[in-house]
């Protein structure tokens, strides 16, 4: 009797356990089983993609579309290569939508923001976004701001 | 001079006896499985199931204590979105895995070594021995057996534990907005990186913190002041054998070199 | 007369203190044999030593025609299986009931099966008069209580040597009967050698074969009952008479009386 009950509660502090392991490994690192198979991938080039990572966020007017998939060094351009899933629902990106990376807040995560273009097409999978921004290196600014300051 | 170099030779001694101990008490197969299965689910009971309580409200109270620290810290730079990676990068490698084990060590452990101790001194060990069963198979494979096999376990409930209060606390009372909160968690959170690190960490402290615990109720005086001297023992070496272990770990794990 | 214990010129030592120089003495086979002697003697370490628990510094302990201090593990633990030791604290399991005590050795050394275990179990639980205890925790039992459901456990084998410490103490004269009884029952009907450490004189004797008294690390006389009964041995005439004074010393070993007291240290 008194057994039955210890084992009973053994078998509910495992199941917890488990509970609490699933929970760290798909809500809190984000790992997921399917890697968004419903979304179709765009890449892009940028020439400084300054901390970007992977898995950071894809937005279109701050709501999250995509994840970034993967981080590159293309060697044919001297550029890093940027691919990204968007999901499936969002279908209708204008070919000619530009791409930056932002920052949320003053030292927050990286992440990546599409303003929307103008034409007809969209983008399809496979499809490239040339109109990038790279992202805005603290230290590139001040030395520009040095340089303009000192050419007055 | 000599009684320095006797102190260590001592020590050294010790660890080692400590070493034959443990390696005695799991190598020796059980002879019935069910028995010794028994055995073991009794003592993750006892261990466990009996630490869950502390486990719980602690991990709550300090993801909620780190959402709020963070949170007015992050604020000032604009940043409390990241509140969330803030508080699962500390729960999962750090936090988690030493308060735990600090827990663990003050609770379970010396309770295990009590345990042992007063058996000891009813002469229940001697018991055992006289009756052809092996107490360190009897008594102490299954006790760090159990250990070791909650403490992770425990670890885990803990950090999720402490990341849902911190959420809570971030998320539905200090206004950081839900979406942003997950995401920066979980771009910055890797599965093997930072979640497995902190599951082998608490296991590397778990063996230490039971083998202390089980090898000092086995040696201890059988007086009533020798077991309260074992378990001080127990608690302040299975202590600081975690603050130390961590730094080794960490230093392996996250350590750039 | 064939020997079941033999203990061939052992010395034991407690830090500096010898427990034991150079006894020889030997336990026959399907007797009981009293050992008695003053309190510290060293007659539960005599037990220890003839359970190989703890080694002797010089001398042998021979059970069985097994050499104690020079048996691997193994053939120590198998020798074990033929003994039942009731220890002087009862020392039962204390996280589990008085029947599962009982059933453990049962358990772990036979292939007998649950009922049998449980009818093993309840038998001999009778026969010390606590079948109606076997639920309880030994936390809930007196110490005379539990030191019979510890005898339950020390014979739920049947084994061939049963070393019995102190079985008397802290029984009323009705159990104590019954156990005298029982364990003479045991003796007779299994043939059991056994080993009877107790300092109830009466008891002892009446039930024993043979008797060794010890005094001061040395066995002063080893004889039948009568033997002792009729010892003109000051020593032994003391013992059975309990007078304070005389050759056996009460005191654990100390510096002069008088000079402790009226000394400045
Ligand atoms: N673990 C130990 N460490 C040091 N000395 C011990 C230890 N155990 C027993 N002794 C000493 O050994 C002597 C014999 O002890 P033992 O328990 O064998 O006595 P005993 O004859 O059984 O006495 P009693 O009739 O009171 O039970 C005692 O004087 C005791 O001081
Ligand atoms: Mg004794």
């Amino acid at each position: 009797m008194k057994d039955a009950k210890a084992n009973l509660l053994v078998g509910l502090f495992m199941l917890l356990g488990l509970a609490a392991f699933i929970y760290l490994a798909m809500q809190v690192s984000g790992l997921a089983f399917d890697e968004k198979s419903d979304g179709y991938t765009i890449q892009a080039h940028f020439d400084d993609i300054g901390g970007l990572t992977d898995r950071a966020k894809v937005t279109i007017a701050g709501v999250t579309v995509g994840q970034v998939q993967s981080i590159e060094y293309d060697k044919e351009f001297f550029m890093a290569k940027v691919t990204m899933s968007i999901d499936s629902t969002v279908d209708n990106i204008p070919t000619d939508s530009s791409l930056a990376i932002l920052t949320s807040g003053l030292i927050g995560e990286k992440y990546l923001g599409i303003s929307i273009g103008a034409e007809e097409d969209v983008l399809k999978d496979g499809d490239e976004i040339y109109d990038t921004q790279s992202a805005l290196v603290l230290e590139n600014l001040i030395g520009q701001f040095l340089m303009s300051a000192g050419g007055e | 001079m000599k009684t320095l170099y006797s102190a260590i030779y001592r020590h050294i001694e010790t660890v080692g006896q400590a070493g034959v101990f443990l390696f005695q008490a799991i190598c020796r197969l059980p002879v019935r499985y069910d028995e010794a299965l028994k055995l073991y689910f009794r003592q993750i009971y006892s261990v466990g199931v009996l630490s869950l309580i502390i486990i719980i409200v602690s991990g709550a109270f300090i993801g909620m204590v780190l959402a709020l620290q963070g949170y007015s810290i992050l604020t000032r730079y604009g940043s409390e979105s990241a509140v969330g990676q803030l508080l699962s990068l500390t729960l999962l490698r750090e936090l988690g895995p030493v308060v735990t084990g600090l827990l663990f060590a003050g609770r379970a452990g010396s309770a295990l070594t009590a345990e042992i101790g007063l058996m000891k001194t009813t002469e229940q060990l001697s018991s055992y021995e006289m009756m052809g069963i092996d107490p360190l198979r009897r008594v102490v494979a299954p006790r760090f057996l159990a250990g070791v096999t909650c403490m992770p376990i425990l670890a885990v409930i803990f950090s999720a534990v402490g990341i849902w209060a911190g959420m809570l606390v971030s998320v539905h009372w200090l206004g950081v907005y839900e979406g942003s909160f997950w995401s920066s968690m979980q771009q910055s959170v890797y599965f093997d990186t930072d979640v497995m690190n902190g599951v082998i960490k608490s296991l590397v402290f778990a063996v230490a913190v039971v083998w202390i615990a089980v090898y000092q109720g086995y040696i201890c005086q059988p007086t009533s002041e020798g077991i309260g001297r074992a378990t001080t023992r127990t608690v302040v070496l299975g202590s600081l054998a975690i603050l130390g272990l961590d730094f080794l770990l960490t230093a392996a794990m996250f350590g750039d070199f | 007369m064939e020997v079941y214990v033999d203990v061939k010129n052992l010395s034991f030592y407690r830090a500096d203190r010898a427990i034991y120089k150079d006894i020889t003495l030997q336990i026959p086979k399907g007797k009981i044999t009293a050992v008695m002697g003053p309190s510290g003697v060293g007659k539960t370490t005599l037990l220890r030593l003839i359970g190989g628990q703890i080694a002797p510094h010089s001398g042998s302990v021979t059970v069985a025609g097994l050499d104690m201090s020079r048996a691997s593990r193994k053939e120590l633990f198998d020798a074990r299986r033929k003994m039942g030791m009731l220890f002087q604290s009862g020392a039962l399991f204390s996280d589990m009931s008085v029947f599962e005590n009982v059933a453990l050795p049962l358990q772990e050394h036979t292939e007998f099966d649950d009922v049998m275990i449980r009818d093993i179990v309840l038998m001999k639980l009778q026969s010390v008069g606590l079948r109606g205890a076997a639920h309880l925790m030994p936390a809930e039992l007196s110490g005379g209580m539990a030191r019979r459901a510890a005898l339950a456990r020390a014979i739920a084998l049947d084994p061939d040597l049963v070393m019995y410490d102190e079985p008397f103490a802290g029984q009323d004269p009705i159990s104590k009967g019954v156990l005298v009884e029982l364990i003479k029952r045991l003796n007779h009907a299994a043939n059991i050698t056994s080993v009877l450490v107790s300092h109830d004189v009466e008891d002892s004797l009446s039930i024993a074969d043979h008797v060794c008294l010890l005094s001061d690390g040395r066995v002063i006389l080893s004889g039948t009952a009568d033997e002792i009964r009729q010892s003109k041995d000051p020593r032994v005439v003391q013992f059975l008479q309990g007078h304070a004074d005389g050759p056996v010393g009460f005191h654990y070993p100390a510096q002069d009386y008088d000079k402790q007291l009226l000394g400045m240290n």
